[in-house]
């Protein structure tokens, strides 16, 4: 399912003193099956973006198209429970959404809402469960008695039990220990490659936007920046730095090599395996010091 | 969600209203609670009404943005005007259909206690509006600070205030946040049955409940962590100063109850 926002603004508070303009002119195109990571700094209007992917929020100008649904500024837009269902989200923190006595009975919440029945609800519950790498002997547990690790992966399985089309995700690692996170993100990356399920990452860190995605857009005082390819984005680090972005390590070591070593790559490599083998050559080729 | 709500809001500006002394604003309002009540004629209503429009001139807050937070009160108004209208069986019979009998006792003081009830509201949210909440606060602690001497803890109370006042927009943001992650999980809020939108509250309640636990629970140990051990000894920060505009507003305030007291019948 594609979504593509086209010339979206959106003002919070429209009439008082605290008016403000969240996101300006903003279009993005989302084509079904790819990895789009949306970055940006707090404040860059990532979050207002990312609530505009399945109609929680409704452009104060310019058009969203989800599926075949559109959603238009200045219009009533009714029954948006079908692009819901379609696009699942994960939130930051998602576990504070929990709310059920038993984690099974969360999981199945969101299937239900939508029209699923109770058996089908629970065979989905079991299975979203294992995806996210957890045992079937928690299903009875309160989901207020695991862990954070744990809290977070049963809410994920909240969303991914929707069986969505398109799954959008706002840091879904944030606060987790370094393993948790390599972890969860690989298990998106998983989905996604199986699946051919459209995933929108909302992030700020470049390593996971370099590592996963297949298009980045950076966002910037709640305006498209630059979109492209990680390796057309990343290919003028300079520009990046100036905007106050990061670039990932392996780009920051690439140019430190290209400084200090006089080695010279025509390309950017954006991870450690490839531009370790293109140094290898290079190495191997000789080079004069 | 919320953002047309008014009450409790403060909207920062440079008026004359916004510099007073919180002490002065407080004692302001309370008065004017007092002696709307003398209020019992046209001419009085009149001096109220005069006075009421006149602060909320000076507070510089837009109209557009006043009447858009007090729209939904008005229903309240517009209630207590047809209760008294209906309700009332005094004076002389006005108007006579099937049951309904309204009187010109009726409709006078329809007009007048909803007028009562709209001059109260609008006084009552020009202070929020025109006062942080941690002035209110420490305007109230100040002038309650005489009933220290008969070990009333005044200073835990303005505590137990501010952190309640503290608290209300981190509540409205985390309901708004949980209420859009439940809507994405397919909760409907605001269509369908009743009987589903009463049940769409639990999923919404029970996280806000869970983590305003935990957040007190966090306060509560950030605080014994600075070694915070109440009001004992404490000095202020912010201070407050009590200036000549303050004295002159509660000077005209004092003139417009000795009106209202020679103008009412």
């Amino acid at each position: 399912m594609d979504i593509s926002l086209s010339h979206v603004d959106y003002r919070y508070q429209a009439n008082t003193p605290f008016e403000r303009l969240a996101i300006q002119d903003v279009s993005i195109d989302i084509p079904s099956g790819t990895y789009t990571a949306i970055i940006g700094h707090t404040g860059s209007g990532k979050s207002t973006v990312l609530q505009h992917l399945n109609a929680l929020l409704v452009p104060s100008e310019g058009r969203v198209t989800i599926g075949d649904r559109e959603i238009k500024a200045h219009k009533k837009n009714k029954d948006l429970r079908q692009v819901r269902r379609r696009v699942g989200i994960v939130f930051q923190f998602p576990e504070h959404q929990l709310f059920e006595e038993t984690v099974e009975k969360d999981i199945m919440f969101g299937p239900m809402n939508f029209g699923v029945s109770e058996a089908e609800a629970r065979i989905r519950a079991q299975h979203a469960l294992k995806q996210v790498g957890l045992g079937e002997e928690i299903l009875v547990k309160s989901p207020f008695d695991l862990s954070g690790g744990q809290m977070r992966r049963v809410a994920i399985a909240g969303v991914l039990a929707m069986e969505p089309d398109v799954i959008v995700l706002d840091e879904p690692t944030a606060g987790l220990d370094p393993r948790g996170r390599k972890e969860i993100m690989d298990m998106f990356y998983q989905l996604h490659q199986e699946r051919q399920l459209s995933t929108i990452l909302v992030t700020h860190s470049m390593e996971d936007a370099a590592r996963y995605a297949d298009r980045i857009v950076i966002l910037q005082g709640g305006k498209v920046v630059k979109k492209g390819t990680p390796e057309e984005i990343f290919s003028s680090p300079a520009e990046l730095l100036q905007m106050g972005l990061d670039v990932p390590e392996v780009v920051r070591f690439q140019l430190k090599l290209e400084e200090k070593c006089g080695m010279n790559f025509n390309k950017i490599y954006l991870s450690i395996e490839q531009l370790s083998s293109a140094v290898a050559e290079q190495l191997g080729r000789g080079v004069k010091s | 969600m919320m953002e047309k709500m008014i009450f409790g809001r403060y909207v920062p500006a440079d008026s004359v209203l916004h510099r007073m002394d919180p002490r002065s604003k407080l004692t302001m309002i309370f008065l004017f609670v007092c002696i709307i009540f003398l209020a019992n004629n046209w001419q009085t209503y009149t001096i109220i009404g005069l006075y009421t429009f006149l602060m909320t001139g000076l507070s510089k807050i837009p109209v557009r943005f006043l009447y858009g937070g007090l729209k939904p009160v008005i229903w309240l108004v517009v209630f207590t005007f047809l209760l008294q209208l209906f309700f009332t069986r005094e004076g002389t019979l006005v108007f006579h259909w099937g049951v309904i009998k309204i009187y010109s006792e009726g409709i006078k003081m329809g007009f007048y206690i909803s007028f009562r009830f709209f001059f109260l509201i609008l006084m009552t949210s020009l202070l929020t509006l025109t006062t942080t909440p941690i002035e209110i606060t420490d305007g109230l602690e100040s002038l309650l600070g005489p009933l220290k001497k008969i070990r009333f803890p005044v200073h835990e109370m303005a505590l137990m205030m501010s952190i309640s006042l503290r608290f209300i927009p981190t509540l409205m943001q985390e309901t708004d946040k949980i209420m859009k992650a439940q809507i994405a999980r397919g909760v409907e809020f605001a269509s369908g049955p009743i009987k589903n939108r009463i049940k769409a509250v639990i999923p919404l309640l029970i996280p806000l409940f869970v983590s305003s636990f935990k957040r007190a629970e966090e306060l509560a140990v950030a605080m014994e962590a600075r070694g915070y051990r109440g009001g004992e000894g404490r000095t202020k920060y912010r201070l407050l100063s009590w200036k000549a505009a303050d004295t002159l507003q509660l000077i005209f305030l004092a003139v417009i109850t000795v009106l209202l007291i020679l103008f009412r019948s």
